[in-house]
């Protein structure tokens, strides 16, 4: 019986478009077994998860379950074949009970909340889950509701469990719970696939590891015979050479400060814990880090739109040499005190731009209020959007046509050239390359590279080491909300950042079970 | 206002192999246009076409309700509507009225304010003019009677307005059903009034209780100074919404508040800000249908217009110039049908059912101009023949 | 006293059922997150779909089968209700129209429709008032149970209070009570049944249900469609029970949006509706009961259902209290966009 893999996958592609997502994938999971996969971001895990789940179908290769071919086209096929998922953003319905949201969907005849609540806690009880089935979701902690998610599917009897990032949302100690839970199910036969970004988690609680490196499925090793070293080494690979160009940082002055800063989520966690760096003026810095490690609130809270906890950020006005306290205030009031700073958020359409304003009007955005006259000043503007369409070769039928309609490369050269025209000293991008193709890249990275000969402190947030090793003079780690380590861009390898990105605290405290 | 985002963050990832192809599924299915298609020929084709298709349904519903023949239907429909001068100005006048009703929903709605309230709005001013009327009426010269008209009317409509806006502004209360249930509210206070204005308990006060602070003949037509404002306003509100910084902030408030957030607008005082616009427009409509029209009030004065503004507004897709035409539709559907009902004798709620049937058509064609149906080859109702449609 | 206390009552819930009625069909729209303001309209079109049908049977025999007389209009009612709703759906969740527009669209075309039928009705018989009265078969809906007969003039006073008990909540048509009913039975199916948890989970978050396998578009039209006809119940019940048979156009007013502001006021659960409607009713008809009112205040009484609805509104939104907001996703279509 221990021969045949609970799940084994043979050659799976998937493409979106032009972008192959996954590239032949070979891996499989046993029964009674944990295993991990270990990718960066944009590797392709979650895509590859998603085909075993029923939302995504490959467009070549099959899946097996317990040896016999298996077609999973919508989530309800999943179940039927004893796979469960539980997603980074949970499914759940606010306003119902734990119990409810366990057994919605199913169709199992009467409905009995007693007999409900009864298998729930049989459940809970022979895993080791602390649950209150008539607990309401929205009064519930992340770590609870994630609990909800993972009883609801092994309620359904699931017997082979994926977990995308369980451990991203939870405390230490709740991933000890967490992870004390998974080894009761695999002593209970089950095969669980756990998703994570951290190696000493990985050490911790797998039985294999399976590494995935831009779609491709790289080695699969058993845990107890690798190291963290070996593991961050193929995890991001050899260093790639891009051949972006970099000066060499000129009249560098302290620009932009940020200290101590304290961010807390409704929730009550911690986004950024006790934050504090200083951009300088003429170079670029960059920020690595895993998706989601507080890197968004980190640029918005310099940007006026999060609000601080604790700490200060301080400007340095280059003409005066002023020094303004941009804490709790809003980037209207920002603008007025006469800091000219620039932001191209990671989310373009939905905060950036406007969608279904034409070039024109999108150029206004930050610029409109210019002049005492109610009414608008369209001139300026269409100038602008005509520069910067000729300049950096902008793909569009004209000024007037609605953003939304252009390609993702030129949708960024918009923004990014409105956000460089109020001439800026300090500059924040957030994966200002992200989905775009090689030529646009390389626009994006000259017209930074220009701003730093200007004197402007560029502050850029990116996925991919290559690059920030590359245009970076100094890089700055972030995780789980903490700066972990800033380390030289010319003199630092690949491997001393991933090992960074994937060092937290507990890692620190030497906790490995 | 949050939640409308959901609905509107459109499928960029709804690529056609995205779509599951199984031998479940249905012989068709429905994938979101690409932009490059929806352009702005294909969208009018597509909205003529259900306008035209409604107007041949309703044709042949007439012939089997009247027995007439059909050119000779749309015939009646079109002297109705524009047949001689009297017909003509009657038009132009329910036009004006309905437009500037619309006009006033219209800054509430590009900002994705659901303002169902313009009934009531338009009512409570209607109320307030017809009290300057009736108890200023004679006592002031009426220059200032006129003012304090103009006054009165558009600080009801604010008031109406503008209650809902703080809620929804500060507290999130849902402005639907809020501005829904101030229609009713407004109706009863002109009841109330109705009770204390003329103690026969007769259900209107007509024009001898209304004696003064008429709007004057213009070149001896009565309705002419009520078609130029309304003129004018349309054009102000178009300037306006496309032209001033208010309007560019109402877009990007009603297209994002992210982005309005990341500009730093401040988003409740915006939702406030125009609906006060919403309402002083509705006073002044208020004030049209009262100084301007009927010199009388009763609770059923505005008669529907604050709905039927609704889907003038989205129709037009909230361009002012646009509503000029979506007006002139419903407003001929509605003279052209009433013209039917009196020749053949029906009753007059003829031409709301022929209103309601070919709305139903023009709601239902903005699917055709988002989506498009396609046959889904792998099906097995198309094997056989192996051959694919685009609708 | 006692007579006049059980007068009011029973008027109080005469008035309240076709707003009990219409409540309940629309909170049960609602829960599948659907905001279905064309309910006046729908409520027009269960009204004169039922005259219609009425109208010819009695029209057709001599002497009406009570049977007949119940069955007929009933069908006609629910099947003009749910051609109506049936509109919606299509447009709205097929369609993927906007729902505020699309059910005001359906409220001036039921209004016309009934008008119309009503009109063209009235015109048919030709009578000198223009309405037209179905009374032989109102007189079978308004037939009641007969205990309070049995105990009419009795001396002890237990008997007494028996009888009064029996004039006040047990002298109705059966239609008053098919509307507690149906009140009772949504709030049991949607508080208690797995039909119910899915309806609800699809109102709140229909990407959620839909990823749990739940059927969204079909609990959609479901729940309206069921909804809508309860709705047109109301507006059966309006003619034959409350106005004895007798149809005038415009007649029915504004008890739809009554309706409407009900399920707000009852926080979207159909057994607060119950007492809420009654309650909206007393207040309609309240001021016949006041000493020396003046005619001022029937119009001030008639506005207080709608001011205490806009203050549970504010009060609800204000509390934030999650299990008395509207349903979550209310108002939006759902596309499924993932795949």
């Amino acid at each position: 019986m221990n021969n045949v893999a609970a799940v084994e996958l043979v050659n799976v592609t998937k493409t979106f478009g032009s972008v192959v997502a996954n590239r032949n994938v070979n891996m499989d999971v046993k029964k009674g077994e944990i295993l991990a996969i270990l990718g960066e971001n944009g590797s392709g895990k979650t895509t590859l998860m998603n085909m075993l789940s029923g939302i995504y179908h490959p467009d070549e290769g099959q899946i097996f379950i317990d040896g016999k071919e298996a077609q999973i086209s919508s989530p309800k096929d999943a179940f039927a074949y004893r796979i469960g998922m539980i997603h980074q953003h949970f499914k759940l319905v606010d306003i119902f009970t734990a119990a409810e949201n366990i057994v919605l969907g199913i169709d199992d005849g009467k409905f009995d909340p007693k007999g409900i609540s009864k298998k729930v806690e049989e459940i809970s009880a022979k895993y080791g889950f602390e649950i209150d089935p008539s607990k309401k979701i929205y009064e519930m902690a992340v770590s609870e509701k994630q609990t909800v998610e993972i009883v609801k599917v092994l309620y359904r009897g699931a017997d082979i469990l994926i977990l995308d990032e369980p451990t991203a949302v939870l405390t230490p100690q709740e991933t000890q719970k967490l992870f004390a839970v998974l080894r009761q199910m695999r002593a209970d036969g089950k095969a669980v696939i756990i998703i994570t970004h951290k190696l000493h988690e990985v050490l911790s609680i797998s039985d294999r590891v399976a590494i995935l490196r831009k779609g491709e499925h790289i080695a699969t090793v058993n845990t107890a015979e690798t190291s963290e070293t070996e593991l961050t080494e193929l995890m991001v690979g050899q260093k790639v050479a891009l051949n972006i160009e970099r000066d060499a940082p000129q009249g560098c002055l302290d620009r932009l400060t940020v200290s101590h800063v304290n961010c807390v989520s409704r929730e009550g966690v911690k986004l950024l814990d006790d934050v504090s760096f200083t951009a300088k003026s003429g170079e670029i810095l960059g920020i690595a880090g895993i998706a989601g490690s507080g890197q968004r609130e980190l640029l918005e809270a310099i940007a006026g739109l999060q609000h601080l906890d604790g700490g200060e950020i301080t400007y340095v006005n280059p003409k005066n040499g002023e020094i303004v306290n941009l804490r709790d205030k809003n980037p209207k009031q920002i603008k007025e005190l006469g800091v000219r700073l620039s932001f191209v958020p990671e989310d373009r359409l939905g905060m950036g731009l406007v969608g279904n304003m034409d070039i024109t009007d999108n150029m206004m955005l930050r610029s409109y209020r210019r002049g005492k006259s109610m009414f608008l000043d369209r001139k300026r503007p269409k100038n602008l959007a005509e520069e910067i369409i000729k300049s950096l070769q902008v793909v569009t039928p004209g000024a007037g046509t609605p953003v939304r309609r252009l390609s993702g490369g030129n949708v960024q050269k918009v923004l990014v050239g409105r956000e460089i025209a109020s001439a800026p000293s300090v500059l924040m991008v957030a994966y200002p390359v992200r989905g775009l193709d090689i030529n646009s890249s390389y626009t994006i990275y000259n017209l930074l590279n220009t701003q730093k000969r200007n004197g402007v402190a560029v502050i850029f947030v990116g996925e991919d080491l290559d690059v920030l090793m590359e245009l970076c003079d100094r890089i700055m780690v972030i995780g789980s909300g903490k700066i972990t380590g800033i380390v030289d861009g010319r003199s630092c390898t690949k491997e001393e950042i991933g090992y960074l990105m994937t060092k937290t605290e507990k890692a620190e405290e030497g906790e490995n079970a | 206002m949050k939640k409308e985002k959901k609905s509107v963050k459109t499928a960029e990832n709804t690529l056609p192999s995205a779509v599951k192809k199984t031998e479940r599924e249905l012989p068709f299915y429905v994938v979101k246009r690409g932009d490059a298609e929806q352009t702005f020929g294909r969208a009018a084709l597509i909205r003529a076409s259900a306008i035209v298709i409604a107007l041949l349904l309703c044709g042949i519903a007439t012939i089997f309700v009247t027995g007439d023949n059909p050119i000779s239907i749309y015939a009646t429909m079109f002297k109705g509507a524009f047949g001689d001068a009297h017909n003509l100005w009657k038009t132009l006048q329910d036009l004006a009225i309905l437009l500037c009703v619309s006009l006033a929903v219209t800054p509430a709605f590009k900002m994705r304010f659901w303002n169902t309230g313009a009934e009531g709005q338009v009512l409570i001013s209607a109320l307030a003019t017809a009290m300057c009327m009736f108890y200023f009426g004679g006592a002031v010269p009426t220059p200032v009677l006129m003012l304090i008209m103009v006054a009165g009317s558009v600080l009801a409509g604010v008031i109406w307005a503008v209650i809902p806006a703080i809620f929804k502004a500060f507290w999130g209360t849902n402005e639907t059903l809020f501005t829904l249930m101030m229609n009713y509210v407004a109706i009863q206070l002109v009841e109330v009034f109705l009770k204390v204005a003329d103690k026969s308990g007769s259900n209107t006060v007509g024009p001898s209780l209304l004696k003064h602070g008429w709007f004057p003949e213009l070149f001896g037509q009565k309705y002419l100074l009520n078609i130029l404002i309304v003129a004018v306003l349309t054009v102000l509100v178009y300037i306006y919404l496309k032209y001033s910084k208010h309007g560019y902030e109402i877009s990007v408030v009603g297209e994002s508040e992210n982005t309005a957030r990341y500009i730093g607008v401040n988003v409740k005082k915006v939702i406030i800000r125009t609906m006060v616009v919403s309402g002083a427009l509705c006073g002044v409509a208020g004030l049209l249908l009262v100084a301007g029209t009927s010199h009388s009030i009763d609770s059923n004065l505005v008669g529907g217009r604050g709905f039927t503004a609704i889907m003038v507004s989205w129709l037009a897709k909230f361009n002012p110039l646009m509503m000029v035409l979506t007006t002139l539709l419903l407003v001929f559907l509605n003279r052209g049908s009433a013209e039917v009902t009196t020749k053949f004798g029906l009753n007059t709620a003829y031409s709301e059912i022929l209103t309601g049937v070919i709305l139903f058509f023009i709601i239902g064609c903005e699917f055709f101009i988002q989506y498009k149906i396609v046959a889904n080859r792998s099906h097995k109702l198309f094997k056989k023949k192996g051959g694919s449609e685009n609708v | 006293m006692f007579d006049l206390i059980s007068q009011f009552i029973q008027r109080a819930i005469l008035q309240g059922t076709p707003l009990l009625f219409g409540s309940t069909g629309e909170i049960i729209t609602e829960k599948s997150g659907n905001l279905n303001l064309g309910i006046p309209g729908i409520m027009y079109m269960g009204g004169i779909s039922g005259v219609i049908g009425g109208f010819f049977y009695q029209q057709s025999v001599r002497i009406v089968n009570p049977v007949l007389a119940i069955l007929i209009p009933l069908v006609c009612a629910l099947a003009g209700s749910l051609l109506a709703s049936l509109i919606y759906c299509f447009l709205t969740i097929t369609l993927k129209a906007n729902q505020n527009v699309t059910g005001l669209a359906l409220t001036t075309f039921g209004v016309g429709f009934g008008n119309f039928f009503g009109g063209s009705l009235i015109k048919l018989v030709d009578s000198d008032v223009p309405s037209i009265a179905l009374t032989k078969i109102a007189k079978v809906y308004k037939t009641t149970l007969p205990f309070a007969q049995w105990l009419e003039d009795s001396d002890s006073l237990p008997l007494q209070i028996l009888e009064w008990f029996c004039k006040t909540f047990l002298s109705y048509g059966f239609m008053v009570y098919l509307a507690v009913v149906v009140a009772l039975i949504a709030a049991v199916l949607l508080k208690k049944t797995r039909m119910g948890l899915h309806l609800r989970a699809v109102g709140e978050n229909p990407a959620t249900a839909d990823a749990a396998g739940i059927n969204v578009t079909k609990y959609k039209y479901f729940a309206t469609c069921i909804g809508g006809m309860i709705a047109g119940l109301g507006g059966l019940y309006y003619v034959m029970d409350y106005t004895n048979g007798v149809w005038s156009n415009n007649g029915f007013g504004d008890r739809g949006w009554l309706a409407i502001a009900l399920v707000i006021f009852a926080t979207w659960k159909p057994n607060f509706a119950i007492l809420g409607s009654y309650l909206f009713g007393a207040l309609y008809i309240l001021f016949n009961y006041i000493e020396g009112a003046s005619m001022e205040i029937i119009p001030v009484l008639k506005m207080l259902p709608y001011l205490v609805t806009i203050l549970v509104l504010i009060f609800v939104s204000m509390r934030k209290k999650r299990e008395n907001q509207p349903p979550a996703s209310l108002g939006l279509s759902y596309f499924r966009e993932e795949r």
